[in-house]
């Protein structure tokens, strides 16, 4: 019986990669554990084996080809004696294969809702281009390393790699090994040789492969880069930015997927971005490396590859304490940041065809948060719903709360709900997942509850 | 195989307790001028049995001997012995000025003068320390004035870091010596990064990690030594070993291990132990790593055997936990006293000279104390502003802050 080939998946947020070539010719007879082909993605290449004996049938994307979404059939096997002229082939990914509930896969384009007018952020007219946010963060970094001999990269994997993510791709070739430094495997070391190197007068930028990992420099991070011009009484401080990817990604489990928003937020002297867009990417990631100050940028493993509008001006940047209104609306504020507002945009979308109007805030850095974006947006709507990917206890939803409940207890015409990820360590399996985190349903759930309608 | 057995948890026990006969007989002190001065350039594979022996060079008699003698001239051999009767004053009057209330809390140096103060001469401006507790003698070495150490103390309105910190968390960027850590260790690591920071900028200058015996077992002395093997910055490693991290004996931290400066052989570290209460023998290993940094050669790691005479700090009291006899039977002495030795055996100093610049150096450091004093105290006089609170949490004051601030009336 015939098979299709699909294209593989290198990883579960793989959504499309570049058959690079083919190994085997249509005709060929082949063995399980031949390869077949390689395929690259912008994070790595792998050879692609055959499962199954069989005879190579039919080719059906040649190789070169780049943008071939996952599932979809690259070649059709058959068995002695069978045509793969017989075998009706569909050029589309398959469904089936995809995970089991196909809203949890990200859509490569951002949810469609208009930036409000009032974006202060590039000048009308501004020629736009289209950049994911993978892009947007390396055009960052080069951008200011270009600009700035002091500021450098370092962290596992960033240099020959290119970044275990793929962010720091075509850096080393670039700046060289001495700005582009690839760590040995202690997150504590190598955060503390940084805050070491910031009080010498560089400007570091410390990868940490992701924030789960960040814990074991809590010290440095804490105790060190954030304290230090405080308790030098004002002598030395650590100006740098500590970056990498933060909060759940696919299949990765509780060591992997922890949103830190909260913990960081917490801590004064440090600041603290969590962007969504990959414009907010480029221009906060660009003002976190220019300012005096440690900075941590929270960054998000799904959001890497999602493509956005980023303004084509030369030395874009976004300044810390502005939150962005993404729609604008008057029956509820809906407040989020990172990719909490993936879900605070659909469920705005899908609120507006039932006649409800929301307001979404993208708070972009949370601190110095814009508190005074919430409560402008709280007394115009009377309600708010909070939306993150975090645990309940002590979430940035919690802080805003009590910031609205203390600035506009007032106008409140209901309670405002946290919508957060659900109080338990992230667990590996699919549905378990999914079912962790915040849903697109339950910040709609809560809009109804704080709408009454 | 032979006969298999249960597992036994091993804890080392220092060799006397309170009630015994101090004794240091299993401490091996090899005579002073014996251990060998490779060049600076030698492979570090070359010189492993440095780890292992003490670099001595005052004799019993007080006299230089060996290949590591004769690195400081005249002048600097009396003005390092001042510098040490100045610490050690400094400390007899802070002590005092605890019990009087005057500050909370206080840590000495007794008979672990030597190591800072030396080592502090083989540096120069642009040069950074990253201390641990007992290193004050670095800001006397340097000319740090004696009245803002004092003030720090005392955390009044002078204070260089505004009340913010623990009494002997001194800081000054302009004498190189950095902040000093509470939560122990983070400023190895932190040494490392700023000396790759100056091998990266190209900046002739080095830096200096330092830390005890105790908290050698904290990670980031095991990621400076992995830092520092990988990339060879300029830097220097130095392990103050005094035996005792409070009432913890050195064995804890050092377990089976020959000793601390060893720890740098898996690391492809070369390594000395000195004999820390030696001016001239931590003067000549701190000039011989000094060496190997600007010539690139990359970093060093020293030992300094001595030994803590005082408590830990006030809170302390050490005859809890080791015989009071300990300390005079220490077998490498007192650092004030074999320089002493040394400079009268040289015809430069005499009995008569020791007890009049005794009196010197004290009324210097009452002096500042008075001006120190002047200005307040822990619990009297002028306190910082609480104005001041809210500065410097981060460059530029940000708006909630200025809020605050306003709210508390200033």
């Amino acid at each position: 019986m015939a098979t299709e080939i699909l294209m593989p998946a290198l990883s579960p947020t793989m959504e499309e990669g570049t058959l690079a070539k083919w190994l085997v010719k249509e005709g060929d007879t082949v063995s399980s554990g031949d390869i077949l082909a390689e395929i690259e993605t912008d994070k790595a290449t792998m050879e692609f084996e055959a499962v199954d004996e069989g005879i190579v049938g039919k080719i059906l994307i040649e190789e070169g080809t780049e943008g071939v979404k996952v599932n979809t059939p690259i070649a059709v096997m058959v068995e002695e004696g069978e045509s793969a002229d017989d075998i009706e082939v569909s050029s589309a990914p398959k469904e089936e294969a995809k995970p089991d509930n196909p809203e949890e896969k990200p859509a490569a384009e951002a949810p469609k809702s208009k930036p409000a007018d009032t974006s202060p952020d590039w000048p009308e007219g501004t020629e736009m281009k289209k950049q994911t946010v993978r892009e947007a963060l390396r055009d960052a970094m080069a951008e200011e390393m270009r600009r700035d001999e002091d500021v450098y990269l370092m962290g596992e994997e960033v240099a020959e790699y290119q970044g275990a993510y793929k962010i720091s791709q075509g850096l080393l070739d670039e700046f060289g090994p001495k700005r582009v430094i690839d760590t040995p495997i202690t997150e504590h070391g190598f955060a503390g040789v940084a805050v070491g190197a910031a009080f010498g007068g560089l400007k570091p930028i410390v990868e940490f492969m992701t924030f789960n990992f960040a814990m074991q420099a809590m010290d440095q991070i804490i105790n060190s880069a954030a304290k230090t011009l405080y308790m030098s009484g004002g002598q030395m401080g650590a100006p740098m930015v500590f970056r990498g990817p933060n909060g759940a990604a696919a299949r990765v489990a509780a060591q992997h997927s922890q949103d830190y928003a909260a913990w960081f937020m917490q801590i004064p002297g440090l600041k603290v971005a969590m962007p969504y867009s990959a414009s907010d990417y480029k221009g906060l990631m660009k003002t976190a490396i220019r300012d005096a100050n440690p900075v941590i940028f929270l960054e998000n493993e799904i959001l890497y590859g999602r493509t956005f509008e980023v303004p084509d001006i030369d030395d874009y940047t976004v300044p810390f304490g502005k939150a962005r209104i993404w729609r604008e609306g008057d029956d509820v504020t809906i407040v989020s940041f990172g990719i909490g507002m993936q879900y605070a945009l659909e469920a705005a979308d899908k609120l507006a065809e039932d006649g409800i109007n929301a307001e979404v805030l993208d708070l972009r850095t949370l601190r110095p948060m814009d508190t005074d974006a919430i409560i402008r947006s709280v007394k115009k709507t009377n309600r708010c719903v909070t939306v993150e990917e975090g645990w309940p206890q002590g979430s940035v939803g919690s802080y805003i709360s009590s910031v609205i409940m203390q600035e506009a207890f007032d106008y409140l015409d209901a309670p405002v709900i946290n919508c957060t990820g659900k109080d338990v360590p992230m667990p590996y399996a699919a549905n378990l997942e999914k079912l962790a985190l915040v849903t697109t349903d339950e910040v709609i759930e809560a809009v109804h509850k704080v709408t009454y309608r | 195989m032979d006969k298999e057995t249960d597992p036994q948890l091993h804890v080392p026990e220092p060799a006397i307790r309170p009630g015994d006969t101090p004794d240091f007989s299993h401490v091996e002190i090899p005579r002073a001028g014996e251990v060998r001065r490779p060049d600076p350039g030698e492979n570090p594979q070359e010189m492993r049995d440095l780890a292992f022996s003490i670099i001595r060079v005052l004799n019993r008699k007080g006299e230089a001997v060996g290949p590591w003698a004769d690195s400081l001239s005249d002048e600097a051999l009396q003005e390092g012995l001042r510098h040490m009767m100045t610490l050690r004053a400094y400390d007899a009057r802070m002590l005092k000025a605890q019990r009087q209330g005057k500050t909370s809390f206080y840590m000495q140096h007794l008979g672990e003068e030597a190591i800072a103060c030396a080592f502090q001469k083989a540096l120069r401006k642009g040069d950074m320390n990253f201390p641990t507790y007992r290193q004050a003698g670095l800001l006397i070495a340097s000319g740090y004035p004696m009245s803002d150490m004092m003030n720090q103390v005392y955390s009044n309105e002078a204070d260089p870091v505004r009340g913010r910190q623990l009494p002997v968390f001194y800081s000054s960027k302009e004498h190189g010596f950095f902040s000093i850590s509470g939560n122990l260790a983070t400023q190895y690591v932190q040494a490392v990064g700023w000396a790759m920071a100056a091998a990266i900028k190209g900046e002739r200058k080095l830096s200096v990690g330092w830390i005890g015996d105790g908290s050698t077992a904290e990670s980031d002395f095991h990621g400076a030594l992995v830092f520092a093997s990988t990339y060879k910055p300029p830097v220097i490693l130095n392990i103050v070993n005094n035996q005792w991290a409070i009432s913890t004996f050195q064995g804890i931290a050092r377990g089976g291990a020959g000793t601390f400066a060893a720890r740098g052989h898996g690391f492809g570290l070369p390594a000395l132990r000195v004999d820390g209460n030696d001016y001239l023998a931590v003067h000549a290993a701190a000039a011989w790593a000094v060496e190997r940094a600007r010539r690139d050669l990359g970093p060093t790691l020293i030992e300094y055997v001595t030994y803590r005479a005082g408590g830990h700090s006030t809170s302390d009291d050490p005859a809890a936990y080791r015989p009071k006899e300990e300390g005079a039977a220490w077998p490498l002495g007192d650092p004030i006293l074999r320089l002493k030795t040394h400079l009268i055996q040289k015809g430069l100093w005499s009995e008569e000279r020791h007890t009049q610049a005794e009196a010197e150096v004290m009324d210097g450091v009452i002096a500042a104390q008075k001006e120190a004093e002047a200005i307040g105290t822990l619990h009297s006089g002028n306190r910082p502003s609480p104005r001041e609170m809210f500065e410097d949490v981060y460059a530029e004051m940000p708006p909630h802050l200025v809020r605050q601030r306003h709210e508390v009336g200033y």
